[in-house]
């Protein structure tokens, strides 16, 4: 058996895999076979099935909470909605990322973001991808779906720590801390690259705050 | 005084401390609850001190200030043992007379004493007063009987004798095939098996573990869990020791909210005192075991009452739930296996030890054992705490314990579970309550919050609130959450206005089931059950809205006061009263209101004592 250490390990579903640590399951049908450890969401990627994700990167924690990776698990009998970002393979589990149930969610989903953010292009894209063909809820003007990624990228690969969540709620919002320009940022740019709705960025931060 | 060392010596003591007390000596307890605090016992409490003092009596009768007796409504109640003779609303004033009749006379006090409003039969003793009757005390019973700052109170009672059984005879395996075997559910709302959350997290691999104690209680109108860590806060602790042993871990933690001071103050001085009689802390009653709990205060966000949010809390983190598909019995506060129960939960525990699995497993029904807590306010007669058996249907806890509802107004609904429950109708009264018939209709047991309402409740309305204050209390993070109540409120509110049209309904319900199915936490995913079971049991009420009307009369935009002109006598009361001077009309004539300057704030209407005023 090959040795996979840390990181690689997040990537199993890309090798083949034999030995103790396998674990089979099936996704859509297909036969899976994927490394403990590893989450749905990467499995079903690593075996070419496409599962929408909007707060989900490789190279992040996953969060959890667009709720867009939801798929269907049955496991000895029951069935449950999880997200697959978060959810690690268990033997035996039977996975569909397709039902009627979650086609039509992942619909009212975007329909409830596009209220929110009716000027984002990655959410018209998915929305007119999966055929949503009108908002029924009254349109608003924000630019953030609050995905946390800037704010996990700025933490976990930058090391920063300069963005974070405040508010509950609808009261929500990613600011600096105290909403002050800081000091610290090295406006390295990447809370910008990373961010799917393309609204965030350090020059907007320092701008709107200093 | 020294740490107790062994079963036998807190066995001495006890014997100690109850030879020191005479047990026929009259003892007048004062409940100093919440609800009696609130209508200022503690000014009986000191009249009775200065009058046992001023009439000699000194020696002759104890005072005890108790945790709550539940019967709030009466308060402040005041309950004279041995007899257990039952006063309710009492003043300061009557302490003189308690004393030189009551206590040295043995004589009733007719006035003080609670009146079966059906009969107006005067009764006596605690016991026999209708609302205590039916319930079952087991947990909650113990509260008007000790004074919860004083260990030694506990100690009468048989407290830490579970305790010490635990650890003199009973392996850690032992004690969780009890729990197992005595089919106890968590009392915090999922009703999860206690048994078996205590086994996984047994085997959960580690060596540090952590045990909690969930005292972020945050219903509107719950209490039980706050007056059980205000009047008996030791029962919970020896529970918290017990499940410590079990699973092996040395350090807990109480999370209480802020809001709850005198639930932190009691805690603290019981852990202090469980502290010095060698109950907590190194090598406890000599077994070798170590265990110490520390207090965590909340801010107060309803979402830190679910389990990960409140471990996020403690860590000192935003207060935010996380997926459980790892759960938190192998990995919680800090990673670590962590193992989490309600207040209730733990108080059962020591008396799941001390009497046996299958007494405690006699009571109930097939799938829910015990007893259940709960708070029951809103539109009833006898609003205050009542514990009983699992399995009485929603009627008795409604008419026999809680007296019905006042002013012969109809019974509508009763919503259980707090803001994620559901509303139950009329017709469903006769439904035992029990985990899995209350999720059957729509609703849940939650932690025991009871809110009954009346005709005079609009169900539409009720949605509202709920969906008002989850919009405030969710903390944002899943999306489904956040956006799904703040439309699923946007949409009732343009019904609740009159504007809403039947597609707005269809969306509401279609909106609601995606809130439930995607969202992370068991907040999100509950918080649509107010909208769906009031659709489920009272759409004509939605209908009528749709059609601009709403039945009861409570939706400002949909309704008009006016006076009948037959009716009204001109006393000008309303008038008087009226906070927009929108009332007209001379001195004994009928009088108009003004419809361009009402604000329908319902004042007038409830202020006339002669019916005048109509809502239509």
């Amino acid at each position: 058996m090959r040795h996979l250490s840390g990181e690689l390990q997040f990537r199993c579903g890309e090798r083949e895999l034999e030995g103790e640590d396998t674990i089979n399951l099936i996704i859509d049908g297909v036969q899976a076979k994927a490394e403990e450890g590893s989450t749905i969401l990467e499995v079903a990627k690593s075996h070419g099935i496409d599962i929408p994700a909007l707060c989900y990167h490789e190279d992040l924690t996953p969060y959890g909470v667009c709720r867009l990776c939801t798929v269907e698990v049955e496991e000895r009998g029951k069935k449950r909605l999880v997200a697959s970002c978060l959810y690690p393979v268990k033997e035996g589990i039977e996975v569909r990322t397709q039902t009627t149930e979650i086609v039509n969610g992942r619909k009212m989903l975007l329909e409830l973001l596009l209220a929110r953010c009716p000027n984002s292009k990655i959410l018209q894209d998915l929305a007119s991808k999966m055929g949503v063909e009108k908002v029924r809820f009254k349109i608003e003007n924000d630019d953030c779906i609050l995905c946390g990624l800037c704010v996990r990228m700025c933490k976990e690969q930058m090391k920063s720590v300069l963005i974070g969540f405040i508010g509950r709620g609808d009261s929500r919002e990613v600011v600096t801390p105290f909403r002050e320009s800081s000091e610290i940022c090295r406006n390295c740019g990447v809370c910008r690259c990373i961010c799917p709705a393309r609204y965030l960025s350090v020059d907007d931060i320092v701008e709107e705050f200093s | 005084m020294d740490p107790i060392k062994s079963r036998d010596e807190l066995e001495m003591l006890r014997s100690t401390i109850i030879e020191q007390r005479e047990p026929d000596r009259p003892c007048i307890t004062i409940c100093s609850g919440t609800g009696c605090q609130a209508c200022k016992c503690w000014k009986v409490t000191e009249a009775l001190i200065a009058e046992i003092e001023k009439q000699d009596a000194k020696g002759k009768v104890d005072v005890r200030t108790t945790g709550c007796h539940g019967f709030c409504e009466r308060a402040p109640i005041v309950v004279i043992y041995p007899n257990g003779i039952f006063y309710q609303k009492v003043r300061s004033e009557d302490a003189g007379e308690i004393v030189s009749e009551t206590v040295l006379n043995d004589r009733i006090i007719d006035r003080l004493l609670y009146a079966d409003p059906t009969t107006g039969q005067k009764i006596v003793l605690e016991r026999e007063v209708p609302f205590y009757k039916k319930q079952k005390r087991v947990v909650f019973g113990s509260n008007g009987l000790i004074d919860p700052t004083k260990i030694e109170d506990y100690l009468v009672i048989g407290g830490y004798s579970a305790l010490s059984k635990v650890l003199s005879e009973m392996n850690p395996e032992q004690v969780i095939d009890d729990i197992k075997q005595s089919g106890l559910r968590g009392r915090g709302g999922a009703g999860f098996p206690t048994g078996v959350k205590w086994e996984s997290c047994r085997k959960a691999k580690g060596n540090t573990k952590y045990v909690i104690c969930n005292a972020d209680e945050g219903d509107p109108g719950a209490y039980m869990d706050r007056s059980l860590l205000e009047g008996n806060p030791h029962s919970v602790i020896e529970g918290m020791i017990i499940g410590a042993y079990a699973i092996g871990s040395s350090e807990g933690y109480v999370y209480v909210r802020h809001e709850y001071p005198m639930a932190v103050k009691n805690l603290t001085m019981a852990l202090a005192q469980a502290r010095e009689y060698g109950l907590l802390g190194k090598d406890i009653l000599g077994s070798g075991h170590d265990f110490d709990i520390k207090i965590s205060r909340g801010g107060g966000a309803f979402v830190c009452g679910e389990s990960t949010a409140l471990m996020a809390s403690i860590e000192g983190r935003i207060g935010e739930p996380r997926a459980k598909y790892i759960h938190a019995v192998e990995r919680g506060l800090w990673d670590r296996p962590t193992l989490l129960n309600n207040v209730e939960t733990w108080a059962n525990v020591p008396l799941i030890i001390s009497n046996g699995a299958d007494w405690f497993s006699s009571i109930g029904t097939k799938e829910s054992k015990g007893t259940k807590i709960f708070s029951l306010v809103g539109k009833i007669n006898n609003t205050g705490l009542v514990e009983v058996p699992m399995g009485i249907t929603l009627r008795e806890i409604i008419y026999d314990i809680g007296g019905g509802v006042p002013n012969n107004k109809r019974f509508k609904a009763v919503q259980t579970g707090g803001p994620s429950g559901g509303c139950i109708p009329e017709k469903l009264l006769d439904l035992p309550v029990d985990f899995e018939r209350l999720s059957e209709v729509g609703s849940m047991m939650g932690s025991g919050g009871m809110i009954v309402m009346d005709e005079g409740t609009c169900m539409v309305d009720v949605a509202r609130y709920f969906l008002n204050f989850l919009r405030e209390e969710s903390c944002g993070k899943c999306m489904p959450c956040r956006e799904g109540i703040k439309r699923m409120l946007e949409i009732i509110n343009k019904i609740s206005s009159g504007q809403g049209k039947t597609e707005d309904l269809e969306l509401l319900e279609e909106l609601a089931n995606f809130v439930k199915n995607f969202s992370l936490c068991g907040l999100g995913q509950s918080a649509a059950n107010p909208v769906l079971s009031t659709i489920r049991y009272f759409r004509d009420e939605y209908a009528a809205h749709l059609n601009h009307k709403c039945p009861a009369g409570v939706c400002k935009e949909l309704i008009e006061y006016s006076i009948d002109e037959d009716k009204c006598n001109g006393c000008g009361l309303c008038l008087k009263n009226c906070p927009q001077n929108a009332i007209v009309g001379e001195k004994k004539k009928a009088h108009v209101i003004v419809k361009e300057k009402c604000i329908k704030c319902g004042i007038c209407r409830e202020s006339c004592n002669f019916d005048a005023v109509s809502v239509s």
